[in-house]
């Protein structure tokens, strides 16, 4: 591989993280297939229910364990999409960094609203 | 790396000269797509952390999501989701390296749209009869 010693120096170039993210998003899609025809099941189901009736629902174990699953494969598959756009269309390393991080963040904030939700509906607080 | 966007080297033709194909529309849609439901999660978490908040909040939520603005992003966010599942099908064939002649990628690409439109309207025909 051709790599200057600057560019090893400057952290620059492969990161050889590139196959994992590659299988990584590719797991993820293969499993959001079945989770979000799941979910979307789920949300069929309860439209229009009572506060009440959602929560029940979302409590029992299989839907629970369905939500969480969806969500978790679903943000890191969103998490590696978004970072293959920003590293398609930003070029500035400084820019790049910010939006890398922003879309880390962002993943994760919208992972840890969920998932607290989902466990707190779940085990009835 | 950054410094080769600085020069005037001449560029290879790019996407606003060539007429739009089926193939390259559906995987600028698929990118759409997925951004769009990036974006969408925000609408999951506020659904689900209401839910979890209590009535209150809750009937914020679905009185969002009831209304017809509501009605118009879910719909939206539907086709987003089926469109995007077909097309992340659609390249899971490729990656097992097949359908690539251009006769099947293009049928195939147009069986996404269509396929999308047509299961994102099943999938609300069959909402609404579960009410």
């Amino acid at each position: 591989m051709m790599r200057t010693p600057l560019g090893q120096v400057r952290g620059l170039g492969s990161a050889k993280e590139g196959t994992g993210h590659f299988v990584r998003q590719r797991l993820t899609g293969l499993a959001n297939v079945p989770l979000i025809l799941a979910f979307i099941f789920i949300l069929i189901s309860v439209q229009g229910e009572s506060h009440a009736s959602v929560v029940a629902t979302l409590s029992s174990p299989l839907v629970a364990m369905i939500m969480l699953g969806v969500i978790l494969s679903a943000i890191i598959h969103m998490r590696i999409g978004m970072q293959v756009i920003i590293e398609d269309y930003i070029h500035g390393e400084g820019l790049k960094f910010l939006c890398l991080a922003a879309n880390t963040m962002f993943a994760a904030a919208m992972g840890l609203m969920c998932v607290f939700a989902l466990l707190k509906i779940a085990f009835g607080g | 790396m950054a410094e080769t966007h600085h020069d005037n080297r001449p560029l290879s033709p790019h996407l606003q000269v060539f007429r739009p194909l089926i193939t390259m529309v559906m995987s600028i849609a698929h990118r759409i797509t997925g951004a769009a439901l990036y974006f969408g999660t925000i609408l999951v978490a506020w659904w689900l952390m209401a839910a979890a908040s209590g009535p209150e909040q809750f009937a914020i939520v679905d009185g969002f999501f009831g209304s017809l603005f509501g009605r118009l992003i879910l719909f939206g966010y539907t086709w987003a989701l089926v469109h995007h599942m077909l097309g992340g099908i659609r390249h899971f064939f490729w990656d097992m390296g097949a359908g690539f002649e251009l006769s099947t990628a293009n049928r195939v690409a147009w069986a996404t749209i269509i396929g999308s439109v047509m299961l994102t309207i099943l999938i609300w025909i069959i909402g609404y009869l579960a009410r």
